[in-house]
């Protein structure tokens, strides 16, 4: 395994030309109802990335570890699942106890998460590309910052949005789905930046 | 062989994370012994760690909550007294700025972490779960059961009140379903509740209530609750209900007459034709005990046969007509049960007749 790859490249091609929700279409679901708000969208966005960042890691290390040498591979899925939750459940409860300030921002939306695609997929992309472990953790991050760009830029035009006129038919999701149309489109601009996926 | 590796795998790593997570919350969140002090007169020791709501039910302290606590009913409010951090993103929705500014909580997303001292009203010290048994099952319509309930200890409410039954799971529900209904008796009648049922069709508790519930099984009831109760004023009372609506009323009545209420009221109680009217005789019969006290059905489809000569009309045109030839001279207050539809409509033509929306009370069946 592991593509000669710079880490630093696959981070910026994770945040930027391959964005997990403009790109790859995950999180979707968090993306678009999380978004009305940007102090919100800006908690569940660093929610994304930190807990992105440690699973691709933990996932990692199990993957490699446990199911390759024991020819488990097929079990994948429910496993990264179950560490996920595990890890989501975990982390709430430390956040909880050592750093109310913390939770009050970023705790809550954890259980969210749980149940995040982008989440999923991330860790599943890290197999699928045959990233090393430092690959993994740069990639890990540089998906949940490029989701947290996302919806910090969404939640911020839908804020604005809000006191503008618009055509009846279009207001809530109709709007909202377009500006995702467009952003996708200008990320798209980005692809040509790195020659990588 | 591999399916037993694969299994023990899965297992195994389920398990140590299973582990991790009860030593986790055995370590982490363990926030010892902390009080919890209610209205500044009881306390209570608790282990600390999880939600107030919970904490609390723990103690049989009951703070109404319809969702069960996943912070998306706001009912469980609860004013803190004491310290306990800034509100919750997940609290916010809930809050208006008043409530902000009291230190309002929503007692579900609030976690017990060191003493805390709440105040909440206290009729929620009389919400209890009581285990009754079914005394008797009676038709009163052609879609409304009469049910009495005998409790074990007894049961202090105000008429108006309701509690919610607790119905166990059946064919492909599963789990506990919660409704609430209203009682039909007196608070005087304190062995027991009456509770009126109407058959909703694919309601779960009503068809369960209508279907399978025998005299004799026991069910689990919690209660009372609310704040529809007859406010103590000088004010006439407009009384506007209809189908099983008539629960609390009835028991607002039926409290008025024991306790020699003398305040002019009026009670409106509308249905479609005749076999959906109930309880006639028993208010004619009050109507004559309580001289000021007015009974006026009133049928909207009322078919040849039934012979009516009473009311004919929507409800709410059968008030706006009463309220008209009266004069909108008189204070008073509306009290209203049924269907929010029915109630909407009522509230403007009570508006229309100069009872302000504050004195309008209302319980809506959903």
């Amino acid at each position: 395994m592991g593509v000669p790859l710079n880490p630093f490249v696959i981070m910026i091609a994770a945040a930027l030309t391959s964005n997990m929700v403009l790109s790859n279409f995950l999180g979707m679901c968090s993306f678009i109802s999380v978004s009305r708000d940007i102090k919100t969208a800006n908690g569940l966005g660093m929610a994304v990335t930190f807990v992105l960042t440690l699973t691709s890691v933990l996932n990692y290390i199990v993957y490699y570890y446990i199911l390759v040498p024991l020819n488990l591979v097929y079990l994948r899925y429910i496993v990264f699942i179950v560490v996920i939750a595990a890890f989501v459940q975990f982390l709430e409860m430390v956040i909880d106890r050592f750093s109310p300030a913390l939770y009050i921002n970023l705790g809550i939306f954890l259980p969210l998460i749980t149940v995040n695609c982008a989440i999923l997929g991330g860790v599943l992309f890290m197999i699928i590309r045959e990233y090393n472990l430092i690959q993994s953790l740069f990639f890990g991050f540089g998906s949940g910052a490029g989701w947290w760009l996302a919806i910090v830029a969404l939640s911020a035009m839908r804020m604005r949005l809000r006191e503008k006129d618009l055509p009846p038919q279009l207001v809530g999701p109709g709007i909202t789905m377009i500006i995702i149309g467009i952003m996708a489109l200008a990320f798209m601009g980005f692809s040509g930046m790195l020659p990588v996926q | 062989m591999e399916i037993i590796i694969s299994a023990l795998v899965v297992g195994g790593i389920s398990a140590v994370l299973a582990a991790v997570l009860t030593v986790a919350d055995a370590l982490v969140n363990n926030y010892g012994e902390v009080n919890i002090t209610v209205n500044e007169s009881k306390s209570y020791k608790v282990k600390g760690g999880s939600t107030l709501l919970s904490t609390l039910a723990g103690e049989k302290i009951f703070i109404p909550s319809a969702c069960g606590g996943k912070g998306s009913c706001g009912l469980c409010k609860v004013k803190v007294l004491s310290d306990i951090g800034p509100i919750l993103p997940t609290e916010l929705p809930y809050l208006s700025p008043k409530e902000k500014k009291d230190n309002i909580r929503l007692s579900c997303q609030v976690k017990v972490k060191g003493d805390v001292s709440i105040e909440i009203p206290e009729e929620l010290f009389n919400i209890r779960e009581y285990l009754s048994t079914v005394s008797s099952i009676e038709d009163v319509t052609h879609d409304i059961k009469e049910l009495f309930f005998d409790f074990e200890e007894e049961i202090r409410f105000k008429a108006g009140q309701y509690v919610q039954l607790i119905v166990p799971g059946y064919g492909d529900i599963k789990g506990e379903t919660m409704r609430a209904y209203s009682m039909s008796s007196q608070p005087s009648v304190k062995n027991g509740v009456e509770l009126l049922v109407r058959l909703v069709p694919n309601g779960i508790v009503t068809t369960y209530v209508h279907k399978m519930l025998r005299v004799g099984d026991k069910i689990r009831i919690l209660g009372p609750f609310g704040d529809f109760f007859l406010r103590e004023t000088d004010s006439d009372i407009i009384f506007i209900a209809g189908g099983s609506g008539m629960a609390p009323i009835r028991s607002i009545v039926l409290d008025m007459m024991e306790k020699g209420v003398e305040r002019n009221a009026y009670y409106f109680f509308g249905a479609r034709s005749k076999r959906d009217l109930f309880y006639l005789e028993e208010m004619k019969e009050i109507e004559s005990k309580m001289p000021n006290f007015h009974f006026i059905p009133a049928l909207s489809d009322p078919l040849p046969e039934d012979g009516w000569e009473g009311e004919v009309g929507l409800i709410t045109d059968v008030v706006d007509r009463y309220l008209a030839v009266q004069g909108d001279e008189a204070s008073r207050e509306g009290y209203l049960c049924g269907s929010p539809g029915m109630i909407n409509a009522c509230i403007s033509v009570l508006k229309k007749h100069n009872v302000p929306e504050e004195k309008i009370y209302y319980d809506k069946f959903g």
